[in-house]
């Protein structure tokens, strides 16, 4: 049985670790509280470019859109939003076995462009190809962020260096609830099903200057305003996943020393009653 | 015939403007527009120029960058990767970007890309034109 001073100890050092994980909590629901409001408040831009997209392409199906088609090249890129820091339970790992396991991701063929180091370094020790590294923009995203990316990705496109371009990240649905999700970000296809909530033409939309031009204009901005978004969700997941391993390890911290406290009172009593055995005894001996 | 549309501005942080407006006047790739309600179906792609919002007899104004615009007889939505109202720009940085862009231009050396500079110039004047 452990001795008293060592159950002393390690009581005194789980008490720490707890409230340094409680601390952690603390600050990650406040943190998780203005991140969501920021990615609830960039959602009405994305629905609308969203809708916009694709009522423009039902009614002009016949466009024959780089964009829309393709590229010759093999290599797919991906880009991995996860966090730069650690303690957030299953939250970075789920994002790279997420990508480790989807069969239109071969590790030859995949060019990761990495958002958050965590991702990153799993990602980088699995052996896929590292071409990007931007992880200093999960501490912040701007929307410019998101458009400088976007602008880098479709020059590597235009210049055929990539096929397709994916886009991993945990999709926030609520405080416990975040979902990892790999979505095809070009060639654009239309989500199934998603050609009902397209508006429907009153009439035949015009394009000015044309519709080439427009789309060749819209879909950078549509692929932007997707990585923004995501970004923002993004970081809302990790403050929730933070939050919930937090507030779990709090409550195993205060589950062991409660265990801990039992053992110590038990071993507290044996010392006693062995004293006291050792009085006794010893007093029995002289008289 | 209605005579009031719904007008909304999105920019990728928030929603800017919403509300029903007379008229709206603003500048795309092919020329200002001024849209009425009743407009027929269009998409154009905005230039930088300044946005006039008509309520009625009240005019509002805001610096209107890049983005889009979406016309519906009776609705119109400007999708704004960046619009601002007179009061949040910042003049002196304006008037310097002005200062910067034209010298730039004025080089005409190889390495200076003369479509940005023309586009930061015009974004710093569409930004002065508001100063009043």
């Amino acid at each position: 049985m452990a001795s008293m001073r060592d159950i002393k100890r390690r009581r005194a050092s789980i008490q720490s670790t707890g409230q340094i994980t409680k601390a952690m909590k603390l600050v990650s629901t406040v943190k998780l509280q203005k991140s969501r409001t920021k990615a609830e408040s960039s959602k009405p831009y994305f629905d609308q470019m969203y809708a916009t997209i694709a009522s423009m392409l039902e009614r002009s199906g016949t466009i024959d859109h780089k964009y829309l088609r393709a590229g010759d090249s093999p290599k797919k890129a991906v880009i991995a939003i996860t966090s730069n820091r650690g303690l957030a339970g299953g939250y970075n790992n789920n994002i790279v076995k997420l990508i480790m396991g989807s069969a239109d991701l071969p590790k030859a063929d995949t060019k990761v462009y990495a958002i958050g180091k965590k991702g990153m370094d799993g990602l980088a020790k699995k052996g896929y190809e590292i071409t990007a590294d931007c992880c200093e923009v999960i501490n912040e995203p701007q929307y410019q962020d998101a458009a400088d990316l976007t602008k880098e990705l479709l020059e590597a496109f235009g210049r055929n260096e990539i096929g397709e371009i994916y886009l991993a990240y945990t999709s926030f649905k609520n405080t416990v609830v975040h979902v990892p999700k790999l979505i095809k970000l070009l060639p654009f296809t239309m989500e199934e099903g998603g050609k009902d909530e397209a508006p429907k033409a009153q009439a035949l939309m015009n394009y000015e200057p044309n519709a080439e031009a427009v789309l060749d204009m819209i879909i950078p901005k549509y692929m932007s305003s997707l990585i923004y978004g995501a970004l923002l969700e993004a970081v809302a997941s990790e403050n929730g996943a933070r939050m919930t391993a937090m507030d779990s390890a709090t409550n195993n911290a205060e589950e062991m020393l409660a265990k801990l406290e039992l053992q110590y009172n038990r071993a507290r009593q044996g010392s006693i009653t062995q004293e006291l055995t050792e009085i006794i005894a010893g007093a029995n001996a002289i008289s | 015939m209605a005579d009031v549309m719904k007008l909304k501005v999105i920019t990728p942080e928030e929603e800017f403007y919403e509300g029903e407006v007379t008229m709206v006047e603003l500048t795309t790739t092919e020329g200002n527009i001024g849209i009425y309600p009743q407009h027929i179906p269009l998409t154009a792609v905005v230039a930088p120029g300044v946005l006039k919002i008509h309520e009625g007899s009240e005019v509002k104004e805001a610096a209107l960058l890049s983005g889009f615009i979406t016309i519906m007889p009776d609705a119109v939505t400007i999708m704004a990767e960046a619009v601002e109202w007179p009061d949040e720009i910042d003049f002196k940085r304006a008037e310097e970007a002005k200062t910067r862009a034209e010298k730039r231009l004025a080089t005409q050396s190889a390495d200076v890309d003369v479509l940005r500079a023309e586009l930061a110039l015009r974004r710093a004047i569409t930004r002065l034109e508001l100063k009043h």
